[in-house]
């Protein structure tokens, strides 16, 4: 059988990688390629060379829109990260209705972006008006701030189940060799869970990391980047660069800008993995 | 039993080849409505022409009239036996279905552009129409796109806006629509109103909502009005730098609209085109800025109660201004199709613009006022009412909001407006973005 496997693995692996291919190489050539061009659509083009990354890093919009994302990651990771560790220690305590507890927080992830951005919007905008306070779209503070909470309310529920799984992974006698040595639980959270719980983390991190950077559809449903861009993320400014601009250059540009984008989460993402990766501990 | 322990391994195998096979299709698929996407549609058009005949792929803008489109293109491939798609795009996802679709190797024969400003994306896939027996049907050629003797699309729909008056509701507060022929009396009724809303119980205007479903009503139906006024004084059709001569009236009619309205300003951002058609309808409003599209949602009310009246800002002569009408609405052939399936889809818009069934559809079904020599008359009163208007010697309004510089630029004066109403922001973020961006975006654009 494993003579098999050893000989025939090309076929077996010949389904992925069509899809692989089909779905993913190809359409990213392509949009390497269209990147250098002047187009409308995708088989007329006209070569224009690098100067569509020039137009795309001097975009004021961008560079604004570049530092909000980051601004947004970094706020949105950290919180949600600290509240779903806090949650699943909770939730590992063998409380009562742990199980139920578990679900109603996993929830909010089963719905979708745009329908979550609609229905923070009205909720926000009832409390604002009841306030007395401009709505959501026209004070960018506060289009920052809902979108934060709105990030949080949908991931850490999903956060909070890998740490659980983490958790659970955790020998006992790891923890009963801690408290017999006389350590405070302060002292065992520190010292034995959170090292044990990297691999968690670093994926947990990477998840909330590229989330941020990638956010698009709750950005787009809960503010549209109003007031004036000033809640506009960078995949909700590619997507109006793109859409929204009249002329034929705007679409390299567009794309120019996709290229970008994608360079930079893919290097925050690595760099964040080897730092992680570096912490993990072996059980 | 080593037999069997085969025999199923080799089951599983073939069913993971399987469930891998359908999982292919499904990494596709997604991907298909990707922009980037270029591999061939299987949706297009299905049938196969008869001979070499060609077909007709529409790609349509209006969804209100995707159901009547549909029939009359079955219509069509009955008499003559030319298959003819049509495909609607999803409100607002006209652009983007559009720049996909065209990437297929089954694209659409026939589309549409919004005006000078649209037909600059779109210009090298135009085919020249000049010659064509549609062209010759027009009966203006002011209802064609041509710029440098090529006519690049042709308008089939001929719209109008305005303020819709709840007429009943008008002259219990004790009007009539004859009252109003200038901003200024059109202020007094307004204003008068709402001093005796608690009385009467409705308010002047319905809500202004600045949410994406209703802001286009002023950021671009509303900013025409000030464009037109500095248009006509300097006798141009579009400019690179607009000067704002008439931003103040445009102030004026917009304090009007929101200080008179049935809620707060504050509150306009979050309101949407619901909202006002719903308070227009329920009389809890008297006047409702928009045009003959708005027929249906706000028939219930009886034509004996509705009139349409044109939006005044204080412009000089404005006791003869009419209603706003023009298009945005242009047909244009792909130039890139196949020669059989152009000469088919000349044949069919011909055939909807002359035929017994075409015009009657256009105009009874759909509800168009289309600008050719046999066109019917609409079944819409607001129609009729600009008809009469015009007859009586008002001049109509033309639609210059197709030469605003881009989507940006109306979305930034809408931003502004919201800010001014809710007053996190100033009436000078309204003039710099309409006259500032305006030079910007139009910089952008052309440069």
């Amino acid at each position: 059988m494993e003579k098999a496997i050893k000989k025939y693995w090309p076929i077996f692996l010949l389904p992925t990688v069509c899809a692989f291919i089909i779905g993913f190489v190809i359409p990213f050539c392509q949009g390497l390629y269209l990147s250098l061009c002047k187009f409308q659509t995708v088989n007329k083009t006209t070569f224009v060379g690098l100067s569509n990354y020039g137009k795309a890093i001097a975009d004021t919009l961008f560079q604004e829109s570049f530092w909000l994302t980051v601004r947004f990651t970094l706020i949105s990771t950290l919180l949600i990260n600290v509240f779903a560790l806090t949650v699943a220690l909770l939730l590992t305590r063998k409380l009562k209705g742990t199980n139920l507890f578990r679900t109603v927080f996993f929830m909010p992830n089963l719905i979708g972006g745009i329908v979550l951005g609609y229905i923070w919007q009205i909720l926000f905008n009832c409390v604002l008006s009841l306030l007395g306070k401009p709505l959501l779209t026209l004070d960018a503070t506060y289009g920052f701030w809902g979108l934060i909470i709105l990030m949080c309310w949908q991931q850490i529920g999903y956060m909070m189940i890998i740490y659980i799984a983490g958790l659970q992974a955790i020998p006992n006698d790891y923890i009963e060799a801690a408290t017999i040595d006389g350590a405070s639980p302060w002292q065992t959270l520190w010292k034995v869970k959170l090292p044990n719980l990297m691999p968690s983390i670093t994926i947990c991190l990477f998840l909330s990391l590229t989330n941020g950077f990638k956010l698009f559809d709750q950005n787009l449903a809960l503010t549209g980047g109003e007031p004036a861009h000033a809640s506009e993320l960078i995949a909700l400014n590619i997507y109006q660069t793109f859409y929204f601009r009249s002329g034929p250059q705007w679409k390299g540009i567009g794309q120019a800008k996709a290229v970008l984008f994608c360079i930079i989460v893919v290097a925050i993402s690595l760099i964040q993995l080897k730092a992680t990766r570096s912490k993990e501990v072996q059980q | 039993m080593k037999k069997t322990l085969a025999l199923l391994l080799a089951l599983v195998m073939v069913l993971s080849l399987c469930a891998c096979g359908s999982s292919n299709e499904a990494a596709e698929a997604p991907a298909e409505e990707a922009p980037a996407e270029d591999s061939a549609a299987e949706e297009a058009p299905a049938e196969e022409a008869p001979a070499a005949e060609g077909s007709v792929y529409y790609l349509n803008f209006k969804p209100e009239q995707d159901e009547q489109w549909q029939a009359l293109a079955a219509t069509y491939t009955e008499q003559t036996g030319v298959p003819v798609t049509v495909v609607t795009a999803a409100s607002g996802t006209y652009e983007e279905t559009l720049m996909a679709e065209m990437g297929k190797t089954e694209m659409p024969t026939l589309f549409q552009v919004n005006g000078p400003v649209g037909l600059a994306n779109w210009k090298d896939y135009c085919y020249d129409l000049s010659g064509s027996d549609i062209y010759g049907e027009l009966t203006n050629d002011s209802f064609a796109l041509i710029e440098d003797g090529v006519v690049y699309g042709i308008a089939y729909v001929i719209e109008t806006y305005g303020i819709i008056c709840n007429t009943a509701l008008l002259a219990e507060a004790g009007y009539t629509v004859d009252d109003i022929n200038s901003f200024d009396s059109l202020k007094a009724v307004a204003e008068d109103i709402t001093a005796r809303s608690g009385e009467l119980g409705f308010a002047a205007f319905t809500s202004a909502g600045m949410d994406s479903s209703s802001d286009w009503r002023f950021k671009t139906h509303l900013a025409n009005m000030p464009i037109y006024g500095e248009y006509q004084a300097d006798g141009i059709t579009s400019t690179a730098a607009i000067k704002g001569t008439y931003l103040d009236n445009y102030k004026a009619i917009w304090d009007l609209y929101i200080n008179n309205a049935t809620c707060d300003p504050t509150e306009l951002a979050g309101k949407t085109g619901d909202d006002a058609v719903a308070e227009f309808v329920n009389g809890e409003a008297v006047f409702y800025q928009n045009g003959t599209w708005a027929y249906n949602d706000v028939k219930s009310l009886g034509d004996e109660n509705l009139a349409m009246i044109p939006i005044y800002i204080g412009l000089e002569g404005e006791e003869n201004q009419g209603l706003c009408t023009g298009s945005e609405n242009y047909w244009c052939v792909n130039a890139e199709a196949d020669e059989a399936d152009i000469q088919a889809t000349l044949d069919f818009i011909y055939w909807c613009v002359t035929s017994e069934e075409g015009t009657s559809c256009l105009a009874n079904d759909m509800g168009f006022v289309c600008p050719f020599k046999s066109a019917k008359a609409a079944a819409n009163p607001f129609v009729q009412q600009d008809a009469d208007m015009t007859a009586a010697g008002k001049v109509p309004v033309s639609w210059n909001f197709t030469t605003m510089p881009s989507e940006e630029w109306k979305n930034g004066v809408g931003s502004a407006l919201t800010a001014y109403a809710a007053g996190t922001g100033d009436w000078d973020g309204v003039v710099t973005a309409f006259v500032d961006g305006w030079a910007t975006e139009y910089e952008l654009a052309n440069g």
